[in-house]
């Protein structure tokens, strides 16, 4: 080693360097994931967070004013609020149940061995065809058959199960249960394919030691179907709740909140509060409020993810 | 030689280039251009151009809905296009904002005379949004389904109310009257609601331009007759969630004999029923009302971004847009009422429907208070609401009209 080499390896600035370099090689790899959380993650969620403590932004040509948590007092208080957060929680609530009964059931229909393959997928398309629909064209479709003069109401009076006509969206006692089905019948397939590809992943040996053991059919789906489903009941059910939550455009498009805000959900109320009040910081708190609770519910999801991992 | 060759090539070059330098582009944001004949809108901008040497126009055109929204975000950004389709209900958000310019001082900047508007809409004294194209909403009416039942179209309340209930067969599926008051699209309650306050001579406001809900007496005559259509069953069902294209539906399918509408969907009307025989009568008057009638209305308004460093040239936009020869094109082609007085569309001298509604225009008046007011459409929704619950009974008047001025109250606060 010659001189000039031997004061370059001892020199303790390029050694500072090195050392320094060595420790931020694994910030500049995961630079560009962090640039992208940053910008599409973080700085929305601030803004909308700093929205929220000030009395008014976007429309407000003045500097808004620092308020506190004043909006929250305000958002939390309202009747109007707690009255979409109840009807939110209905919806999403039923929705969910709904979405894994009907979704089992319609996964153990076609798992079963008593059908024919071309059956099974005759059905398989029949059942998902739902999913392949966008909420705007769900919408227009369950708002035609829903009409006081739309099919549904054809049939039932035909079959004697109605005396009049049924105003399924614009009966204030009718409404929330009507969207709450439109979502239910929009949102099953997704659990149906889940569920299927649950159930075909089961060993068949675990079937044949409990029949061994004596299990009768019913016996057999709670000790070993729905254990052996679990993590995937878990997932898809939180899953589900925060999308629910976060339900729009079928709402929108279907009653608008109505009849007399029977079907007025967040979603909806923020949108108002946004796009037709010009209320942008009320908007982002409300925003906020429902960033926390789908936290709680995303909180609950990691940890039965890790548990399935682990 | 060569030098001399290449140097023209170069000064040729560049007289197209220094052309465009010296032309001012005005960009134009509205959503009229999709819902008029193709290349119609164009080719008013291309005649403007001719006329206006140095200006070219730029459009930049979409639906309406996706249109207000950009226009709203753009005005937040300080981005907003230098010329602007607006709808009255927009006007107090954006001038809120300080978004647009004050079309009082345009006009004094280019000395302008201004008589020759129908009407302009002014905030705190100064316009900021000059209609120039308006669609009125008179009452349309089946005229089989009327003779049917002998009778004439109406004129009053009373001869209203006593045609809904002669033209009602809910066995049959028919309705007298259809009035849409979905919470998405409340316009019902400019359109379809608050029309009958004005067809006789009142407002919703006080003098001071404030909600005027509580103690006005012709108002709560009004919701209470509404409410006697209802109760009588006259109305069509799904009321609570229809929306006007819905209304349009019922009536050309004729399962409704009457309803308010625009004039806008006379050509969609017929397409959709070209058997339908209808006719166009103004908004029944009260009882004892023999004033001119209010007539709502939708317009197509034009204003001037705050931003814009081409002003004086938007102005000329909008001066041609609002002339006698500008307005004239425009409104022959949107088969909408002018906004310039003395300007007359091509179809008012060849269509019976449209001299009829002519007429009713000159005999009433342009009535939409919700224009320029701050949050139009949520102050239409606020008093959907209560008046929901008015008309299925859970609700008595008083109670409906004072939550409807408190609500209003907040808003305009």
């Amino acid at each position: 080693m010659d001189s000039a080499s031997q004061s370059q390896v001892a020199d303790p600035t390029n050694i500072a360097w090195e050392q320094r370099k060595r420790r931020l090689l694994p910030y500049a790899y995961l630079s560009p994931t962090l640039i992208l959380l940053a910008a599409l993650t973080v700085v929305p969620i601030a803004t909308v967070f700093l929205y929220s403590l000030v009395d008014n932004v976007i429309v407000n040509p003045n500097p808004p004013v620092f308020v506190g948590l004043e909006n929250y007092e305000e958002v939390l208080t309202h009747r109007k609020f707690r009255g979409a957060l109840s009807n939110t929680m209905y919806f999403s609530l039923v929705s969910v149940a709904a979405h894994f009964v009907i979704g089992l059931s319609f996964a153990l229909l076609l798992n079963s061995r008593l059908l024919g393959a071309n059956v099974k997928a005759v059905f398989r398309v029949i059942y998902i065809l739902p999913w392949v629909f966008t909420a705007s064209i769900i919408a227009i479709l369950w708002r035609l058959l829903m009409n006081p003069h739309g099919v549904i109401n054809f049939v039932l009076l035909e079959l004697g199960l109605v005396e009049e006509l049924q105003e399924f969206l614009s009966d204030r006692r009718l409404a929330l249960n009507a969207v709450t089905f439109i979502n239910i019948w929009s949102g099953y397939p997704f659990y149906l394919v889940s569920f299927l590809a649950g159930l075909q992943g089961i060993p068949d040996d675990l079937y044949e030691a409990g029949r061994v053991d004596g299990g009768n059919a019913w016996q057999l789906f709670l000790n070993i179907t729905l254990p052996q489903l679990k993590p995937i009941i878990i997932s898809l059910a939180l899953l589900d709740f925060i999308w629910t939550i976060h339900q729009f455009t079928l709402i929108w498009m279907t009653t608008g909140g109505g009849p007399m805000r029977s079907t007025e959900v967040l979603s909806t109320y923020t949108y108002k509060a946004a796009f037709s009040s010009h209320e942008y910081s009320i908007a982002s708190t409300i925003a906020m409020v429902i960033l926390v609770m789908c936290t709680f519910v995303a909180v609950f999801y990691v940890r039965s993810q890790r548990m399935v991992d682990e | 030689m060569k030098k001399l060759v290449g140097l023209l090539i170069i000064a040729l070059l560049l007289v197209p280039g220094v052309s465009m330098a010296q032309d001012v582009v005005l960009e134009f944001q509205q959503w009229w251009e999709p819902e008029l004949p193709e290349g119609s809108f164009r080719a008013i901008l291309d005649d403007f151009e001719a006329a206006n040497p140095g200006i070219r126009v730029e459009t930049i055109s979409g639906p309406y809905l996706t249109t207000k929204d950009q226009i709203i975000a753009s005005a937040a950004t300080g981005t907003m296009a230098d010329v602007v389709g607006l709808d009255g209900a927009w006007v107090n958000v954006l001038w809120k904002q300080g978004a647009l310019h004050s079309l009082s001082q345009a006009m004094e900047d280019a000395m302008y005379d201004d008589s020759e508007l129908a009407a302009q809409i002014q905030l705190a004294g100064e316009t900021y949004m000059i209609p120039i194209a308006n669609f009125i909403y008179p009452v349309f009416v089946n005229l089989d389904m009327l003779a049917a039942a002998g009778i004439d179209p109406p004129s009053t309340r009373a001869e209203f109310s006593a045609a809904a209930v002669a033209l009602t067969d809910p066995d049959n599926n028919v309705y007298g009257w259809a009035q849409p008051l979905s919470l998405e699209q409340p316009n019902g309650i400019q359109n379809d609601t608050m029309s009958w306050v004005w067809a006789s001579g009142g407002s919703m406001l006080d003098d001071m331009g404030q909600p005027n809900l509580v103690d006005n007496e012709l108002l709560a005559s009004t919701m209470a007759y509404i409410k006697s259509l209802h109760d009588a069953g006259v109305v069509a069902p799904g009321a609570f969630a229809m929306k006007e294209n819905e209304k349009v539906e019922e009536f050309v399918n004729e399962r409704v004999a009457m309803i308010i509408n625009t004039l806008a969907h006379f050509t969609l009307i017929r397409e959709r029923n070209p058997d339908l025989n209808f006719d166009i009568t103004a908004l029944p008057a009260a009882e004892g009302y023999d004033g001119p009638r209010g007539l709502p209305y939708a317009s197509w308004g034009i204003g001037i971004s705050s931003n814009t460093e081409h002003k004086a040239e938007a102005w000329k936009l909008i001066d041609y847009l609002t002339s006698v020869e500008g307005n004239t094109k425009l409104t022959s082609i949107a088969n909408a009422f002018p906004g310039n007085v003395n300007a007359t569309p091509d179809f008012i001298q060849t269509d019976p429907l449209f001299i009829t509604a002519f007429e009713i225009f000159q005999e009433g008046f342009l009535a939409n208070e919700f224009t320029g007011l701050p949050a139009a459409e949520e102050l239409m929704r606020q008093f959907d609401e209560p008046f929901q619950f008015y008309l299925e009974g859970e609700m008595e008047l008083e109670e409906f009209l004072e939550i409807a001025q408190e609500e209003w109250e907040d808003i305009f606060s």
